[in-house]
């Protein structure tokens, strides 16, 4: 969504834009009430459209992760359903292998529209903390220091929030593949990038080609 | 869990502060308008008053053109002070400052000595009312934007503004244009249609 009041350069267009629609409103009234009406309406609904899906998107913030102590490596994970895949087991120790890393796991407590908004969320959160756990156990039998925790719904937002709390260096991202991915159709992995100065992989766990013995 | 640090101060940057800040603002202003809108159009549309205004009020329609030219000048001049600054020029700053004050103020109180000339007061019926409520309303704003605008000529001629800082001018502008397009929709709705 684009703000009008952005800066007063574009508030100064903003007020030309408005003559232009008050001037075409009274012509229309002024020939018959209803024309003018009819551009009234015109007029909002091109303005609702053109701010909502034509308009410049505002830039988002970017957001870099505080310091932290010296002498370890922190490695933020967001995975949800694919927290306990291979790809993504492989991945992590291959970034941690021969440093001292610490890993933080964040699974967003994903939750349907409804659910969110009447803040339904108990069985959300309790399904991503399973999940988590399952997944917390397998890296620590890898011998990886991990913690984790359950994540805001929105996969970016939950990567703010452990952006302030863990001070990462790095980001993984994992993904079912394309196609099947609800995170690339919404341009998580994209979004992360624009969004968090730091350095981001994008890992894809295929979970359904990890169960079948060519998997392995 | 614990932390290292102390975090810094945390906003969400699903949308900035500043964003939040203006729509907060400008829906606040929409309710605000809105109500008086709401009135002045239930008691037009709903009371089937033809012709509208009821005899025998007057709208006085050429004397309020007048001042949306005036009103809309002082934006082209505010937006030329702005400019002005974002190019070092300090004199362009002052000099569209104080016409965007000068016209702002004109219009003001030529609205004032409208109001003494129209015949009319709030209590003479709800038209009357519903008048003198929305152009009030947007009078209101226009003073508390002269007295923004006052505050950023004052600091204009104390230097207090250059290209890389200018926030005070670029803020102002953006509540003087937006007086400005609250004037539109009032002058259409009340005088001309």
């Amino acid at each position: 969504m684009q703000n009008p009041f952005r800066s007063e350069a574009e508030a100064f267009r903003l007020l030309l834009g408005f003559i232009v629609a008050a001037a075409l409103i009274v012509i229309g009234s002024r020939i018959n009430v209803w024309l003018g009406v009819a551009v009234a309406v015109v007029e909002a609904v091109l303005v609702a459209w053109f701010i909502l899906f034509r308009g410049r998107r505002e830039r988002p913030i970017m957001q870099a992760p505080p310091p932290h102590p010296a002498g370890e490596r922190r490695i933020l994970v967001i995975a949800n359903e694919t927290v306990g895949g291979r790809a993504l087991l492989s991945e992590i120790k291959q970034r941690s292998a021969g440093i001292r890393a610490n890993v933080r796991v964040v699974t967003p407590a994903l939750n349907s529209p409804v659910r969110h908004w009447t803040s339904d969320e108990d069985d959300a959160r309790a399904a991503a903390q399973e999940r988590l756990e399952q997944s917390l156990q397998t890296i620590r039998d890898a011998g990886i220091d991990a913690t984790g925790e359950i994540g805001d719904g929105d996969p970016l937002q939950a990567i703010e929030d452990a952006l302030r709390t863990f001070a990462p260096d790095e980001l993984i991202i994992s993904t079912h593949p394309e196609g099947r991915s609800h995170w690339l159709e919404r341009g998580v992995v994209s979004g992360a990038r624009e969004r968090f100065a730091l350095p981001v992989t994008h890992v894809v766990v295929d979970l359904e080609a990890e169960k079948t013995p060519s998997g392995f | 869990m614990g932390y290292d640090y102390p975090p810094p101060i945390h906003f969400s940057s699903r949308i900035s502060p500043v964003i939040v800040g203006i729509f907060l603002f400008i829906g606040s202003e929409i309710m605000l308008f809105g109500s008086f809108f709401t009135v002045y159009f239930f008691d037009r549309v709903v009371n089937h008053i033809h012709p509208w205004p009821p005899h025998p009020y007057e709208r006085p329609v050429f004397v309020a053109g007048v001042n949306t030219l005036i009103l809309v000048t002082s934006s082209f001049t505010m937006h030329w002070a702005t400019q002005s600054i974002k190019r070092g020029n300090r004199v362009g700053l002052q000099c569209g400052m104080v016409l965007t004050f000068l016209l702002g103020l004109t219009f003001l109180l030529t609205q004032v000595i409208e109001y003494h000339r129209i015949g009319f007061n709030t209590s003479n019926t709800s038209f009357a009312a519903t008048f003198f409520g929305l152009t009030g309303l947007h009078g209101v704003h226009v003073f508390v934007g002269l007295t923004i605008l006052l505050a950023i000529t004052i600091r204009s001629f104390r230097g207090h503004f250059s290209p890389e800082h200018h926030h005070g001018v670029e803020v102002g502008g953006i509540y003087w244009h937006f007086v400005d397009v609250m004037w539109i929709i009032v002058y259409t709705t009340v005088y001309l249609l």
